[in-house]
This record gives structure tokens, sequence and C-alpha cells, in this order.
């Protein structure tokens, strides 16, 4: 039986979120069953180590080397693991290519899957019911949300990790970027791009 | 029947907000403090992915909507290390025994942080039944999208798929199935695919006729046409 409590326990915890952690972290702490020193290095490593700089680093690579990229849409988890971006939330590994053909772009309707090892922590907006509940239907208004609309032509994949394999979304190379470095190529590959919900930069354009 | 965290289609919601790229990981210092906390405690074993998971999905339809995305982790936390006997509801109050816990050996180190991050759960497996579908092919998901195991258990399949449509896009292999696994009953895995659908076949009012849905989705919510 699924358990459905009618008495959830978190009601013993205090209402406030700030303090409800702090509650059930100290009980934890006092118990021996979590190491406060692990804490803060797990945040460190999705606060400072691990973020959307790695996924940015391979996008700049299949950008520059063809080979590279045909491993990568072939069979991912090789190819990362060798470039150290294996593990928790990035188990199982598929790059989708968009095209002037097919954009594709990741939600996840159940809850929040997302690719870790290569993105990090996902932002708010990707967890957010609105995200969430009209990704999967309406893709093209919740693109326009993003400042971004699709040429003529090009079909709508959205997809939607409803397992344990997490997507990685390869770019379109913004033109005008011939004979940039992967370190310059990098710098234009934006979080929201890897997702779907947005473009590369171009060359020149803020942020980039 | 589905739950409240099902909610794949629904209208009603309003606009997303999008944030700056280089907005903070965390935007409040408990955000940071939640995931860690719900990690480390993932490390003491007694549970797997697929039942924190159902945890959160557990959470009243009221809390569920109510409350924000680290408040359902903690929450969810709090309800799971008291289903599973780690906590007892005294000890929610500050009413339990003091001391070690019995499981505080296996409380994961900072030391240990780093390697178990690393090395992740991969999901796939070795055996269980034979690949029944090969790309390309049509096939129908399963309707209703209810848990077939447990009465309002844990299930990967939306209800906006259900009874729909799709072809079979690529078999990731097989993998453990979340139906059983949330539960107690066994890994049980299954093949996996990803399964293409037109959104005409999911919505009355489809943004454009080309537009497609890809669902991961294991054989038995798939039948043949």
């Amino acid at each position: 039986m699924p358990h459905d409590h009618h008495d959830h326990p978190h009601a013993l915890l205090p209402p406030d979120p700030a303090l409800r952690v702090k509650a059930l972290e100290t009980i934890l702490v006092q118990k021996g069953l979590i190491d406060p020193a692990a804490l803060e290095e797990i945040i460190d490593t999705y606060q400072n180590k691990i973020g959307p700089q790695n996924g940015a680093r391979v996008v700049a690579r299949a950008w520059s080397d063809p080979e590279f990229k045909a491993a990568l849409l072939a069979d991912a988890d090789p190819v990362l693991a060798e470039l150290g971006y294996y593990g928790r939330q990035g188990e199982h590994m598929v790059v989708v290519e968009n095209t002037a053909q097919q954009h594709n772009m990741v939600v996840c309707t159940l809850c929040s899957c997302y690719p870790w090892p290569l993105l990090g922590i996902p932002p708010g907006w990707y967890k957010s019911d609105a995200y969430r509940a009209r990704a999967v239907r309406e893709p093209r208004r919740v693109l326009a949300e993003f400042g971004v609309t699709l040429p003529e032509g090009c079909a709508v994949r959205v997809w939607d990790s409803t397992a344990e394999v997490r997507y990685l979304v390869l770019p379109v190379r913004p033109g005008g970027t011939e004979g940039l470095s992967e370190e310059e190529l990098a710098a234009l590959v934006t979080r929201d791009s890897m997702i779907g919900t947005g473009l590369a930069r171009q060359p020149g354009e803020a942020g980039a | 029947m589905t739950r409240v965290h099902d909610m794949g289609g629904r209208f009603g919601d309003g606009p997303v907000v999008p944030e700056a790229e280089d907005a903070p990981v965390f935007a409040e210092d408990w955000h940071a403090r939640a995931l860690a906390v719900t990690l480390a405690c993932g490390a003491l074993g007694q549970w797997n992915i697929d039942t924190s998971r159902h945890a959160r999905e557990r959470l009243s339809p009221k809390d569920y909507a109510r409350f924000s995305y680290y408040e359902k982790w903690i929450s969810a936390l709090a309800d799971l290390l008291v289903e599973k006997g780690v906590l007892t509801r005294e000890d929610l109050e500050g009413k339990g025994a003091a001391g070690l816990h019995e499981l505080a050996e296996r409380a994961l180190k900072a030391e240990n942080v780093a390697g178990a991050l690393a090395k992740g759960g991969p999901a796939d497996r070795d055996g269980g039944p034979a690949p029944r579908f090969s790309p390309g092919q049509a096939v129908r998901a399963r309707m209703p999208a209810d848990n077939a195991l447990v009465d309002g258990g844990h299930t990967r399949l939306p209800q906006y798929a259900a009874g729909a449509r799709g072809y079979i896009l690529r078999l990731h292999g097989t993998h453990v199935f979340p139906d059983s696994s949330a539960h107690g009953l066994g890994e049980a895995p299954e093949p996996l695919y990803a399964v293409r659908f037109f959104a005409r076949e999911l919505w009355a009012h489809p943004e454009h006729p080309e537009d497609e849905v890809v669902l991961d989705l294991w054989q038995s919510y798939l039948e043949p046409l």
C-alpha cells in the first residue's frame, strides 16, 4: 500500500520552511545521522563546482570537433564519462541536436529531473508548476516567454524526463563564429540553450 | 486516478518567469540546506530514489500546491524518516531519545561526498524481459495511467499520455521499474523506451501539426498497435 498519511509527521516540525529545515537538520546531527561537514561539501559542490559551465564545454567541443559530436550524439555516456561529467542525476545521458528543422526542449512534468553533472541544480522556473504543466502542451508559448521565436517550418520536440535518462540539448551554433576557440564558443552557450528554452548567444551579445 | 504532481498539460498556471543565467544556484540558504540534508539522508540507505519521489507525491494536494519546491523536499523527508522508522514522531517534536542513532555509522562523511556524487546511482540492469518493441513500431500507452501493482502507487506514466498512440524512438536498455521499486517490491527491471507522440494525439488544440512530445516509458506501460 502507498501508506497515505492523514496526519503527516512533517506537521510536527515548525511551519516556517527555514525553521523546518533547521529543526530537522538539528535532530539528525544530534543523532549522528548527518555530518555537518558533509552538508557543507554537498552545498559547495553544487554552488561552486558543478554547473552549466560543464555542459557549455561539451557543446563548444561538439561545435568544434565533428568526430566528438558524432560520438556524443550516438552514445553520450562513454564520451561524457571520459570528460569526468558522470555522476548523480546524469547516469544515463542522451544529447539531442537542434537544427533548422527541429527544436528540442526538455521538461520533467512529474518532478524536476535534470542533468546535474552537466547543468548543476535546475533553476526555479524549471521546477515551477507553470513550466511543468505548460511545456508539453504549449511549448511555443513558453518559448515566447523566454523571448524565443522559432523559424517557420521548425518543429518542436519536447522531451519529458519520465525515467532516469537525462537530456541535454545541443543548441545550433551561432553564425559568425568561425575561428573561435572552444573557450570563446563556450561563453556563448547559455544554460537555457542546453535546456532548449533559449538559443546560444551571438558573438558580441550581452553576456557573451 | 492520478496525483497532484502529475501536472503535464494542466491549464491555469500562468506565465513561466525566466531567471537570469547568473542568478544564485540557491535563492535562500535554507534551500541549499534542504537539498544537502535530503541527499545526506539518502546515503543512509533506507530508501531509493523512487521511494523518495513517491514521498513527495504523497504530500496532500493542499500541501503540494502551497509548499515551495524545497518545502516539499524537507517535508517529504521528515515523513519518510518516520515512515521508515529512522526517526519517531517524538524525535520530530524534540522529545525523542538522546544519543547516537544505530544508523550513525552509515552517515555520509565529508570526505566521501565527492565520491558518492560522482558514483551516482545507475538504473540500468542486466536481465529482465526481452524487448518487445523495436524503433518505429506503433504503440499505445496504457489507460488508465495508474500503477498496476499498488492502488494509488507511484508511476512514471503521466496522465496526459494515457491511451495515446505513439512510436518507439529508441530503446534505452533495461531499467529499474519505479512502480515496483518505490514500494519495496523489488527492482523488477524492464526494457525502457523513448516513445514519441504527436502533440495532435495528446491535445485538442496543438500549436503545430508536426510538434511532438517524447516520453521515456517502460515496456509494461505500452501495448502494441
